[in-house]
């Protein structure tokens, strides 16, 4: 066994994803910790050009697996276990995005490895430690991995991306990946689009599962329309069906960026946040004093919707 | 077709509450099926409905008040069902993915299901791996985070939307038999029918030990370790508004203003 990490970078539809530079800072960090050296491995797409971004400060090996264009399971299954056997790496540090999940367990499983996923802090003294959340980020746990190899997925826009250009040495991988596994991606659709587009607004009133029922939503049009802004909410809403999908923000919704982002009835749940956490002012409103939302909000109100809002319409009427 | 459908029972924190040690306060949890596998539970069930499915079977590791929410599953309109427990896991603070995807890859053994259906993740400790770990241990295929299935049973194919970040959808094809991880808002899931609920309590539940399954300590030892459990410091440098509805409303009135928002 080598002190070395392997970092698996993620790409889609001829980008690099950001949480792959992510990976490397994370990586580096580790590394120095370890004392071992930092492989990152690019799997699919145009592997060429993606090694060259990918060649950032503290990297010293990027491994090119030139297969498919696209992320496939079954390829990256096997790509990164015949990484691991070669490099026979400390740490497995991959992403825990949504292809992440799709890969990662299986990888771990198959090499017989411990796996944490969803980590936002590390700690290394000869063991590692690991930060997680629990319980919708209201708790943290540390989670100790007694094993000499691991594997861990990393959450998005926890660590800085990597900058800089490195000096590894880059070079294809060779291995026969075998691609007739009985699972096979057809295409991609985008969804959400419609009549408005909630990222061009200055001032957004969003709703969560606070609100109980459909029943209730009058309560908050009422709002939107005193005070002329536009309405979105958190995924529940839209799976409900109270509200069209062009309407969720968040991870699997829209990226917005308004002057003014008013929350309600809303936990603040990563996925959540990740698509309303560069608005300019974020206001809350939450009964929970302990609701993650206080936690990026510039301001807020302890207290029930029920209670707040009739009285900020009457403000605006 | 049979149907496999785990279901974990998640305890969801009150707003006020006290961490004891490596957990938090039994009296501050509140017991509920989790979100995830509610709908994957509705879409077993509507297999079954519209013809493919014949067969209907939710598993669930945890202890016996674990069986309120299992009979949810079944009021639902899953067959029977199958609860995994033993005093041995009891003991550790954290069952991690490797446990868990063994204990159920020993269930999937018995049942010999087509397909299995989970959720992308539990509400309380959020690992979202089991399902996927599963398949690898059981060599199934599979996807994950679907949030569209569209079954073909001639040609045995599962053709899943997997819903990615940022408002894409990846088409798949999956051949059976699969493990499918499935996603929040793939269907709408239903109350339990007060027929279901009385129906619900002369279907089985089946206890399994370990022993029962065939498996040892062995199946369950562990490379982690749930070290400590805390309250994140927090980071909120916000301006909490104080006073009643009225006047908390005054303020936040003042600031829309202020940022030229809303007059
Ligand atoms: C792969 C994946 C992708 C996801 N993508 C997204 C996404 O794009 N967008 C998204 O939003 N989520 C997404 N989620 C779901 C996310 O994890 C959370 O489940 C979701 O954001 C919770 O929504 P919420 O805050 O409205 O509900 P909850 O977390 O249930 O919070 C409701 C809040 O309302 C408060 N409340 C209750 N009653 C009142 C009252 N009367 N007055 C005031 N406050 C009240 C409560 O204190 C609580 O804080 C995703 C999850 C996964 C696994």
């Amino acid at each position: 066994m080598s002190s070395d990490v392997l970092a698996v970078a993620e790409h889609r539809r001829g980008v690099l994803r950001d949480v792959s530079y992510e990976l490397i800072s994370a990586g580096e960090l580790l590394a120095d910790a370890t004392g071992g050296d930092l492989h990152v491995a690019i799997i699919g797409g145009d592997t060429e050009a993606f090694a060259d971004d990918l060649n950032r400060k503290g990297v010293d090996y990027v491994h090119t697996v030139s297969e498919g264009e696209e992320f496939n399971h079954d390829v990256h299954v096997q790509a990164v276990e015949a990484l691991h056997a070669e490099i026979d790496p400390e740490a497995l540090v991959m992403a825990n995005s949504v292809n992440g999940l799709d890969y990662a367990p299986a990888v771990a499983n198959s090499l017989d490895l411990p796996l944490v996923t969803d980590a936002v802090g590390l700690e290394y003294d000869g063991d590692l430690t690991v930060t997680r959340e629990m319980y919708g980020s209201k708790v943290e746990t540390t989670v100790e991995v007694s094993g000499d190899q691991y594997a861990v997925t990393f959450r998005g826009g926890e660590w800085p991306a990597a900058e800089g250009v490195g000096d590894a040495e880059i070079g294809e991988f060779d291995v026969d990946i075998d691609t007739d596994t009985g699972s096979s991606v057809t295409g991609f659709e985008e969804v959400g689009g419609g009549d408005v587009d909630i990222s061009e607004a200055d001032f957004i009133v969003s709703i969560g599962r606070g609100i109980e029922e459909e029943d209730n939503l009058p309560l908050i049009e009422d709002l939107v329309e005193a005070t002329d802004a536009t309405l979105a909410s958190s995924r529940p809403i839209v799976d409900s069906g109270w509200l069209p999908k062009n309407r969720q923000v968040g991870q699997s919704g829209k990226v917005v960026t308004p002057d003014v982002y008013l929350a309600i009835g809303i936990s603040g749940a990563v996925q959540h946040v990740a698509g309303m956490k560069g608005s300019d002012t974020i206001i809350a409103i939450n009964t929970d004093p302990n609701a993650p939302i206080f936690d990026i909000a510039d301001y807020g109100i302890v207290g029930d919707l029920f209670d707040v809002v009739p009285e900020l319409i009457e403000e605006f009427s | 077709m049979k149907v496999l459908v785990t279901v974990k029972e998640v305890a969801e924190v009150a707003d006020d509450f006290e961490i004891e040690g490596t957990e938090v306060g039994e009296r501050y949890l509140e017991y509920d099926l989790n979100e995830w596998d509610d709908y994957a539970v509705e879409e077993a069930v509507q297999l079954k409905e519209d013809g493919p499915a014949e067969e209907v079977v939710a598993v669930t590791i945890g202890p016996e008040r674990a069986e309120e929410t299992i009979r949810m599953a079944l009021a639902k309109g899953a067959d029977r069902a199958v609860r995994i427990w033993d005093d041995v896991l009891e003991e550790p603070d954290l069952l991690d993915v490797e446990t868990k995807t063994n204990l159920l890859a020993a269930v999937v053994e018995e049942e010999e299901p087509d397909l299995v259906l989970t959720g992308v993740q539990s509400g309380d400790d959020n690992f979202g791996a089991t399902g996927v770990s599963l398949a690898d241990e059981i060599g199934f295929q599979w996807a994950a985070v679907v949030n569209a299935l569209d079954y073909d049973h001639d040609e045995g194919v599962a053709h899943v939307h997997r819903e990615l970040e940022g408002g894409v959808e990846e088409l798949t094809d999956v051949e059976l038999p699969a493990v499918l991880t499935i996603q929040t808002g793939i269907n709408e899931p239903r109350y339990a029918s007060l027929r279901g609920i009385r129906q619900a309590q002369s279907k089985e539940i089946a206890p399994k030990s370990l022993a029962d399954l065939g498996l040892d300590a062995g199946a369950i030892e562990s490379e982690l370790d749930l070290t400590s459990m805390y309250e994140p410091e927090s980071e909120s440098d916000a301006t909490i508004f104080e006073g009643d509805a009225s006047e908390t409303a005054a303020q936040l009135a003042e600031v829309l203003r202020e940022k030229g928002v809303a007059e």
